[in-house]
């Protein structure tokens, strides 16, 4: 009877022991995730429950939340960032991931010449710094000595060019094509890797079937590829909800013209670190940070619970 | 008592190792600045004529890059390492570090006296009571021109609002450049070298400035409108694509020999004699009709101020006192011309456009930037919200009603003037 009792004891000191190791090896990891990213975001989420009032911290609830959607003034601002965020979005996903699974299409048929070098040109804008992005383009697209007006006035077609950087009406699209130009190599490669996964086999059952062409991207490839297309999409709402710095080198922290161009990262730089005469408002700023935060949990969300689940697999 | 004797003599082994070596009786003043670019102005210049007057006293001119500036400062500050002498943001930065009893008053300082109420006007308190900074330069704005082509075309510099459209026009039908540099991409070039530029003229200044203050006048008065009017007839002269034309754009075209007027700020003043190859002129903000008292925008940018827990309060006066001096004025004003001394006494420099700048201030009335005092504090911020509207007029994207009506309903919303 004893023994036996031992026996489970040293087996429960085995397991304990064994948990020990983990925790060890999943520390550092831990500590620095813990210390860069989820302490920041939990004093973040404090920050939005506070205000200052002559230097002295207090706590206001939900007041500045009450402020950002009550005041007419912060509402309009906010609700204009999220407005030009969704459009920022929506042009992604309608321009960026299409030309990138198109374009992933074309890299892997298999008598292309040249793949090799075209795949690392598309993907070269990704690699450039979002400060080279936005100065070329802006030169691109200047009216003074851009070369895009230059070029248009050679076809004869230059009337149909206009300061696009500078007009309310187009600004923002012009800035969304640009970061479009920048990240096009993102979805392009992912599903390239994707499509280089579908086994010959498959596609060669299918054009035993007599699928060929563009019904076997339709019917065999398309379907195969739909989760990496998932994955992109959900990593296209997050950065282009977390979007800031093409807006800014390109645009500057206004935003402008008229706010044209103002997303919430923006709409949060200039209230959380202030703009010129504007002295910047931390518990302002964490509120939006904390709205961004819920509007990013919440589209992930969707998308895991949602969508994710649905998504069939194959197995091969 | 331990810990300061060890920080002392960290201190002078550091200061003997960095400087080689320090005269016992010597006392060293550290001069915190964003004006990383002045560095040289103050090292061959500025210092040498201090020192070479006041032997005994030793200045360290320490800057930090301008964007870092004011959130360094407050650390040190609050650390108790700050140097002893602070260069001063205008108006409400520095106010704050006042209110906080980082920088000392400077009322009994006896230079005080050679400056007027609207150059200290940056650096009192919202009472007028205490001053806490020594008014160092100041910038003018007017406009630039490019005097071989108005010599080219026959064109007088204009004085009157109709005679600067006739020479716009005018120029515009030669078609060999473009009227005017300037465009409405970033924003502030509209407000700044636009709104803040010929807009003291309409609402008379000073005079206009104090009423808003109070609450006397409004933006969508008559007088704060018309120069929004003005503005959006700027459109007809600007070059091509104006929407999409930044700052350094505009000063291109305008060195470049292809614009013929350039709105201004005198801080362009360096920049434009190395690169132009052209004659320039300079003219104020014309006046509406013939024979009206003309306003300029000589608006603050620069100033110093004592730490108030300076160990060396004494000799950190001194300097103040000496960067009151006429002296001080000349030296700096020449090194960098653009920047201008709010001194009272009149400064002799040496550059023709600067001279030409600062002669206005003898017949104009000069005034600062609307909307820096006081009326930027809380949000929507005026500054910013001015910089929009102006490119909105100028874009057309508002009328001058709807964009007054737009900042004056930000103002209200947090503005309220005392009575």
């Amino acid at each position: 009877m004893t023994t036996v009792a031992e026996v489970s004891i040293d087996r429960a000191e085995d397991r304990h022991r064994r948990r020990w190791h983990i925790l060890v090896f999943l520390a550092p990891a831990l500590l620095v995730y813990t210390a860069v990213m989820i302490l920041p975001l939990i004093e973040t989420l404090r920050l939005s429950l506070f205000n200052v009032k002559d230097n002295q911290s207090f706590f206001v609830g939900f007041g500045n939340f009450q402020v950002l959607f009550g005041d007419p003034r912060w509402a309009a601002s906010f609700w204009n960032a999220l407005r030009n965020n969704f459009v920022f979005f929506l042009i992604h996903m309608l321009v960026q991931n299409p030309i990138g699974v198109a374009l992933a299409a074309l890299l892997s048929v298999p008598k292309l010449r040249f793949g090799a070098f075209y795949r690392t040109a598309m993907f070269l804008p990704t690699l450039l710094s979002f400060v080279i992005v936005g100065f070329i383009w802006k030169l691109i697209l200047s009216p003074i000595w851009g070369v895009s007006p230059f070029l248009l006035d050679l076809v004869g077609l230059k009337s149909l060019f206009s300061p696009w950087l500078g007009k309310p009406g187009s600004a923002l699209i012009a800035v969304s094509l640009i970061s479009v130009w920048q990240y096009v190599g993102i979805p392009m490669m992912l599903i390239y890797a994707a499509m280089l996964n579908i086994p010959e086999e498959v596609l060669e059952a299918a054009e035993c079937d007599g699928v060929t062409g563009w019904s076997q991207f339709w019917k065999i490839k398309l379907p195969l590829i739909l989760p990496s297309i998932g994955i992109i999409s959900i990593l296209t709402f997050v950065g282009n909800f977390n979007a800031f710095d093409l807006v800014y080198t390109v645009q500057g922290a206004l935003a402008g013209p008229d706010g044209a161009t103002d997303i919430l990262g923006t709409l949060l730089y200039r209230t959380f670190f202030g703009f010129q005469l504007q002295i910047g408002d931390k518990s302002m700023g964490a509120t939006i940070a904390t709205v961004m935060f819920l509007i990013i949990l919440s589209g992930v969300c969707l998308y895991l619970f949602a969508i994710q689940r649905r998504m069939r697999r194959y197995q091969f | 008592m331990g810990s300061t004797t060890l920080k002392t003599l960290l201190m002078a082994t550091s200061i003997l190792a960095t400087a080689g070596f320090a005269h016992a009786a010597d006392t060293t003043l550290t001069l915190e600045s964003w004006r990383t670019d002045d560095l040289a102005v103050w090292q061959e210049k500025l210092i040498p004529a201090f020192e070479a007057k006041n032997p005994g006293i030793k200045v360290k001119f320490a800057p930090t890059p301008p964007t870092e500036y004011d959130a360094a400062l407050g650390a040190r500050f609050d650390a108790g390492s700050a140097g002893d002498i602070i260069t001063c943001r205008p108006f409400d930065k520095s106010l704050e570090q006042f209110k906080r009893g980082n920088l000392a008053s400077l009322n009994d300082l006896p230079g005080m006296k050679n400056f007027s109420d609207v150059a200290k006007s940056a650096w009192t308190t919202d009472d007028g009571k205490d001053t806490f900074c020594v008014p160092m330069a100041s910038v003018i704005h007017g406009f630039i021109y490019n005097k071989d082509a108005f010599d080219k075309l026959g064109i007088a510099i204009p004085t009157t609002e109709a005679e600067f459209f006739a020479a716009l026009d005018k120029i515009k039908a030669d078609g060999t450049y473009i009227p005017m540099a300037m465009g409405t991409k970033d924003l502030w070039e509209a407000a700044t070298m636009g709104y803040q530029n010929i807009g003291p003229t309409y609402w008379k200044g000073e005079e206009g400035r104090a009423k808003l203050i109070k609450g006397e006048e409004k933006l969508t008065d008559a007088d704060w409108v018309e120069p929004y009017k003005v503005l959006l007839k700027w459109r007809d002269y600007l070059g091509d694509g104006f929407e999409a034309q930044t700052y350094p754009d505009s000063q291109n075209l305008f060195t470049l020999g292809r614009a013929a007027i350039y709105p201004a700020g005198s801080w362009e003043i360096g920049l434009f004699n190395t690169q132009a190859q052209f004659k320039m002129g300079a003219f104020p903000p014309p006046v509406k009709n013939a024979g009206d008292a003309c306003y300029i925008s000589d608006h603050n940018d620069i100033g110093v101020g004592l730490n108030a827990k300076s160990a060396h309060a004494e000799e950190a006066k001194k300097f103040l006192d000496w960067v009151a001096s006429p002296e001080f004025a000349e030296i700096y004003a020449n090194a960098l011309p653009g920047f201008f001394s709010l001194n009272s006494t009149p400064v002799k420099m040496q550059d023709p456009l600067a001279q030409e700048f600062v002669s206005w201030r003898e017949k104009c009335k000069p005034t600062i930037r609307s909307t820096y005092q006081i009326l930027s504090r809380g949000t929507p911020n005026l500054e910013n919200e001015t910089w929009v509207e102006s490119a909105n007029v100028i874009n057309g994207t508002d009328t001058p009603e709807a964009a007054a009506k737009k900042l004056q309903d930000g103002l209200d919303s947090w503005y309220k003037p005392a009575k």
